[in-house]
């Protein structure tokens, strides 16, 4: 075992701070090439806490108390787990092997590459097949006579970053796009994201031009030109710069920047205000520490809120993405989406606006699919921002997370609209971390492809949608008026809350919490199985409201549909 | 008087009525008496009832011919009207700011409503002191039901009949009211029949600055401990506002006289220093273009979710010395009649199952705020829109409901009652065709002949048709001591009240829809089922045959 000079302590004192745990259990601590393992010693329990290295985000070794010492371990689930190491020399020993464990230098060192379920190849292959993005370009209408794909980017020779399969405007000929690509940050041209069949609308993506104070492009034009006509809707397309304008503008003395609206005919440029990078993992913090707070007052937290100015980023994500659905759903209008490489802000922007024009993306296997497009497919740097190896640290970024809180604040507000419940949201936050899948590995298709994931990992999603069952929000209901069509969510600052499922973990284990959500997912299981007791009698009520008989609702209605379009070949036929 | 004085215009065409998410509505306005009423005399809109006393106050607006009210309610809605031409608009807004601040209690509205509905049960006589005392005396013979109130001499605020330690005599009482502020000598609040512990209240006792004492007072708590037993005063004041109050000639418990008590200290704030939170907490959700940081820190500058965090702390420590530590308590601030109640009202929450059932709330309300004699007519006067000079406002009801759904939201199971039980209370302390919140005191509410002359909201609400409105479908009785958390993070803006007009609950609404409808479904499976199984049973039982495999 490298790095593992002592494998095993005795006498260990843990304590699950972010648990509230109030006292420390005592056990013994293991450690194995993958887990840091703590068995309790009390006979009755034998309590294991498993934590994985790579779930591990940082080892504070603070100074040496007469019971022991002491290591901190922070976890990228925010779990903060406090332990006493009765021998100074194990603690300095077990604190190298963390720090070493929990930063690998590797993508080889990871989980998911020595992971082993017991499953066959096939099963491998048929789980990373689980999603097809394709299919669903052909569900939302595409290729059609607006949007065909391309083959310019096979082989990933316009662009590294972006998916070798793209769809594209109708007229933008190989050389607009590569003429493009080349006036754009890494080469990330305009693609389309979403298609809205309602209205003919898309949203697409790129990064910022590579305009400078004056530099502009004819095919760069033409390519947006292109978008526009491939909505024969609209006369004008929104070009959404999710920075704040003075980024953008700082971003021009570099010879990068932002459209200018002389050189580009019919565009109406937008600023969003989302913050970079840099500021969001230092907001993150901050809010972290608000869910670590030991009895804060009111002051302390409500102070710690606004001053970590989290909510107020979440907000402006969330407005980004109202402002692209009201203008493909509500104007007709296509928007292009972009910040400065198109894989941070622009992921956060696009997928919040699917999310709310189209309900198949608030179902369970909607967002895993929406995730594989918006992120992974389109290069967000899932290894870079989730510090999956040892890098550098200002490369470290909560932007799904950010994606993902969007996703619970909206849930909170449409509480009918979506078919997964937090836990859900809560355990794709972890597998984004963990490596314990092969799916948000590495940094962009290219590079997964290189490392022949598919090979030598397994995907998450067939993992988490056999487990849907205890995902689900019993609440969830398709025929409601919330759930379908185009969510219109309030952003008034009121409409926020702290994301207490995430950030606290204190909430969660306090017992006796009661949870309406729980309380109705079990009533539901009785009611399916009462509804299978009276079926063996023939004596389901109608207005039922289990799986099976939402089936039969939906034939009912699809057979009302034929009739009506029967009647209506026949009105046609007597008009003749 | 004649309310028509008072109404200069009874009538105006064509106003236009603007409520939040509603449709605007153009009809007739009306003035009655104690009625603000619009009509579209259509009979697929709505029309609009105000009572005049709901009302908080309004404003004049003026745009050429056309002019506008602005009507702000103690229910925290606001509405608008605007009135064609400048002279009806302007005797509109007099009448409706004459008929909104009525001084005399007479005029109110309860005594004018006569019921559209049957009186299944009075409501005057379902939560009488001697019924709760017959509870008592199933559980314990400690106590006995005092008549030295009878008629409101020793303590005005207090009802005819309290429940006392039973070795303490009337004359003892009678002494223990004068060393008392405004005579609330300590009584029985509640009784914990797990381990037999009490909760008693009372005012400052009237030590002033020299000190003074009072032997009876002494024996009076004392007599309410076990042997060798200590017990534990919570005062809901801080140690230096109860110093201060001794210059005033109140006071607190000495060490010295009270051997067998601990008293601990709390900080919850007065009358007019919680009207100041209301206000800048409703102003502060009514302003939608504020942004996030701005909301935040008006949010906490307004104090109101410490003001819930600090009551419900208060009441969970009332909780544990008799729950958890074994030990009888007084609670006490001044005068006995808010912050004192709040802390009872809530630990009783905590501590009694009973208290969280429909029928069990109604009679905390009674016992801990109305016959426990908390100036409701006083406290409720004004809401958050008030322009006058506060007097004796303060939502001191309203921040105790707020924590009732505080923990409401965290034990969403454990009441047989659902939110919308704690809004009703909060409007029609406020204003109501009903008598039940008139008054400040049993003995007010005697002189006002309440019982004879109006209806008890509570006659309303015990009617099946009202109950099944109220309850909640996720209930299931639970009989446990329920431990709110009191940490900042478990405490949540009260949206059904402070946001209720500022956003659209239609989807909130859809969700309770559905998980009503969820566990009908249920039930109805359940039923159908066990009838099966019943007939199932009955014809193996019938046809023997049946019963051999």
């Amino acid at each position: 075992m490298e790095h593992i000079p002592t494998p095993k302590v005795e006498n260990v004192r843990l304590l699950d701070r972010s648990s509230g745990q109030r006292k420390a259990s005592t056990g013994t601590l293991y450690l194995s090439a993958t887990h840091t393992i703590f068995v309790e010693n009390n006979p009755e329990t034998r309590k294991e806490t498993w934590v994985l290295h790579s779930m591990v985000s940082s080892v504070e070794r603070p100074p040496t108390i007469p019971a022991g010492s002491q290591l901190i371990l922070r976890c990228k689930d925010f779990r903060v787990f406090q332990i006493l190491i009765p021998q100074e020399r194990d603690c300095l020993d077990v604190h190298a092997s963390l720090v070493r464990l929990s930063r690998p230098e590797k993508y080889s060192e990871l989980y998911c590459l020595s992971f082993n379920p017991n499953v066959n190849k096939e099963e491998r292959e048929e789980s990373w097949s689980f999603i097809d993005l394709m299919a669903d370009y052909k569900r939302m209408g595409v290729p059609n006579n607006l949007w065909v794909t391309t083959a310019a980017n096979s082989e990933y020779r316009v662009c590294d970053t972006y998916p070798s399969e793209l769809f594209v405007p109708k007229s933008a000929t190989p050389a607009i796009i590569v003429g493009s690509s080349r006036f754009r940050s890494r080469g990330r041209f305009p693609a389309l994201s979403y298609f809205h069949q309602d209205t003919l609308a898309a949203v697409c993506r790129c990064s910022q031009p590579l305009s400078g104070f004056s530099g502009r492009c004819q095919e760069d034009e033409m390519m947006l030109q292109a978008v526009m006509k491939s909505n024969p809707g609209s006369d004008y397309i929104y070009v959404v710069d999710t920075r704040p304008k003075l980024n953008a503008m700082a971003n021009r003395a570099a010879g990068k920047g932002y459209e200018n609206e002389d050189h580009y005919s019919n565009i109406k440029l937008q600023f969003i205000g989302i913050e970079n990078i840099h500021v969001m993992r230092s907001s993150q913090q901050k809010i972290i520490d608000v869910g670590e707070m030991r009895a804060p007052s009111m002051t302390d937290f409500l102070w710690g809120l606004e001053n970590s100015g989290w909510l107020k980023h979440i907000k402006a994500i969330l407005d980004a993405g109202v402002f692209i659905s009201r203008a493909v759903a509500d104007e007709g209008v296509s928007v292009l989406v972009h910040c400065s490489d198109g894989w941070d802000r622009t992921a956060q922007a696009c997928s919040v606006a699917s999310i709310l024009l189209d309900p198949f993306y608030r179902t369970t296997k909607g967002l895993m699919v929406l995730i594989e497009r918006d992120w992974v497919s389109f290069g967000h740097k899932f290894s870079h921002r989730y510090a999956h190896l040892d890098g550098d640290p200002k490369e470290v970024s909560p932007v799904i997370d950010q994606f993902l809180e969007c996703v619970w604040q909206l849930s909170e507000q449409f509480p009918c609209a979506f078919e997964f419940n937090e836990r859900f949201l809560i355990a794709v936050h972890t597998h984004v971390y963990s490596c314990h899948f092969g799916n948000f590995l590495g940094n962009c298709q290219k590079e997964r492809r290189d490392m022949r994931l598919h090979e030598r990992s397994h995907s998450v999603w067939p993992q988490l949608w056999k487990d849907r069952a205890e995902y689900a929000n019993p609440l969830y209901k398709a025929e409601l008026s919330q759930t379908q069509g185009v969510l219109r969510p309030n952003t008034t600052p009121y409409c926020f809350k702290m994301w207490k499922g995430l950030y606290n973990h204190v909430e969660k284990s306090t017992p006796p919490r009661q949870s309406p959500a729980d309380f109705l997912s079990a009533v539901r299981e009785e009611t399916q199985q009462l509804e299978e007791e009276l079926t063996n009698h023939q004596e389901v009520p109608p207005g039922g409201n289990a799986h099976h008989h939402l089936g039969s609702r939906q034939e009912d209605r699809s057979s009302d549909r034929e009739a009506n379009h029967m009647g209506e070949d026949g009105g046609s036929e007597e008009e003749d | 008087m004649e309310f028509a004085e008072l109404i200069k215009t009874p009538r105006v065409d064509g106003v236009v009525l603007h409520r939040p998410f509603m449709p605007t509505v153009e009809g007739t306005l009306c003035l009655t008496g104690h009625h603000l009423i619009l009509s579209s005399r259509q009979d697929n809109t709505e029309e609009l009832w105000l009572l005049h006393s709901n009302i908080d106050s309004i404003e004049k607006r003026f745009v050429g011919s056309v002019g506008s009210i602005i009507v702000k309610c103690k229910d925290l809605r606001v509405i608008q009207l605007d009135i064609p031409g400048m002279e009806e608009c302007l005797n509109i807004a007099s009448s409706i700011e004459a008929l909104s601040t009525l001084d005399l209690v007479s005029l109110m509205y309860p005594f004018f409503y006569r019921p559209m509905f049957e009186v299944i049960e009075d409501g005057w006589n379902s939560f009488l002191p001697e019924a709760a005392f017959k509870d008592l005396e199933s559980m314990t013979d400690e106590w006995r039901l005092s008549e030295v109130n009878k008629d409101f001499s020793v303590c005005p605020s207090y009802p005819p009949l309290v429940a006392v330690p039973k070795d303490v005599d009337d004359d003892t009482l009678r002494k223990v009211a004068t060393f008392r502020h405004s005579g609330r000598f300590p009584v029985l609040s509640y009784y914990h029949k797990k381990n037999g512990m009490v909760m008693m209240r009372a005012s400052q006792p009237l030590t002033g600055t020299n000190g003074r004492r009072c032997k009876e007072d002494e024996k009076l708590i004392n007599a309410t401990l076990r042997p060798g037993k200590r017990g534990y005063i919570i005062d809901t004041r801080t140690i230096n506002v109860a110093q201060q109050a001794k210059a005033r000639g109140g006071g607190f418990e000495s060490e010295a006289n009270y051997p067998q008590w601990r008293r601990i200290h709390k900080a919850l704030e007065r009358s007019n220093v919680l009207q100041e939170s209301l206000i800048k907490l409703v102003e502060a959700c009514n302003d939608q273009s504020h942004s996030m940081d701005r909301w935040l820190s008006k949010l906490e500058a307004s104090n109101w979710q410490t003001h819930v965090k600090e009551i419900l702390t208060t009441a969970c420590l009332a909780a544990q010395c008799i729950d958890r530590e074994g030990a009888s308590v007084l609670v006490h601030g001044t005068e006995g009649t808010d912050s004192t109640l709040q802390v009872t009202s809530l630990a009783q929450i905590i501590l009694d199952p009973a208290c969280r059932t429909i029928r069990g709330f109604q009679g905390l309300v009674e016992r801990e705020w109305l016959q426990a004699g908390h100036p409701f007519q006083q406290r409720c006067a004004q809401s958050a829109y008030s322009n006058s000079k506060p007097r004796q406002e303060a939502p001191v009801f309203l921040l105790f409901l707020d924590c009732v759904w505080q923990i409401l939201r965290q034990f969403p199971c454990s009441f047989e009652f659902s939110e919308s039980f704690l809004v009703l209370l909060f409007e029609h302390a406020y204003a109501s065709q009903f008598g039940t919140f008139l008054g400040n005191s049993t003995a007010e509410r005697a002189k006002l002949s309440l019982p004879e002359k109006t209806v008890s909201l509570w006659s309303w609400v015990n009617r099946p048709q009202e109950l099944e409105r109220l309850t909640n479908p996720l209930y299931e009785a639970n009989s446990l001591v329920i431990w709110p958390s009191v940490a900042p993070q478990s405490l949540l803006l009260w949206e059904g009240v402070f946001l209720r007009w500022n956003r659209s609950s239609k989807c909130l609404d859809e969700a309770y829809e559905e998980m009503v409808h969820i566990i009908e479904y249920n039930k109805e499976l359940q039923n159908k089922v066990n009838t099966l199984r019943r007939q199932l049973a009955q014809l193996e039982t019938e046809d023997p045959l049946l019963q051999t495999p």
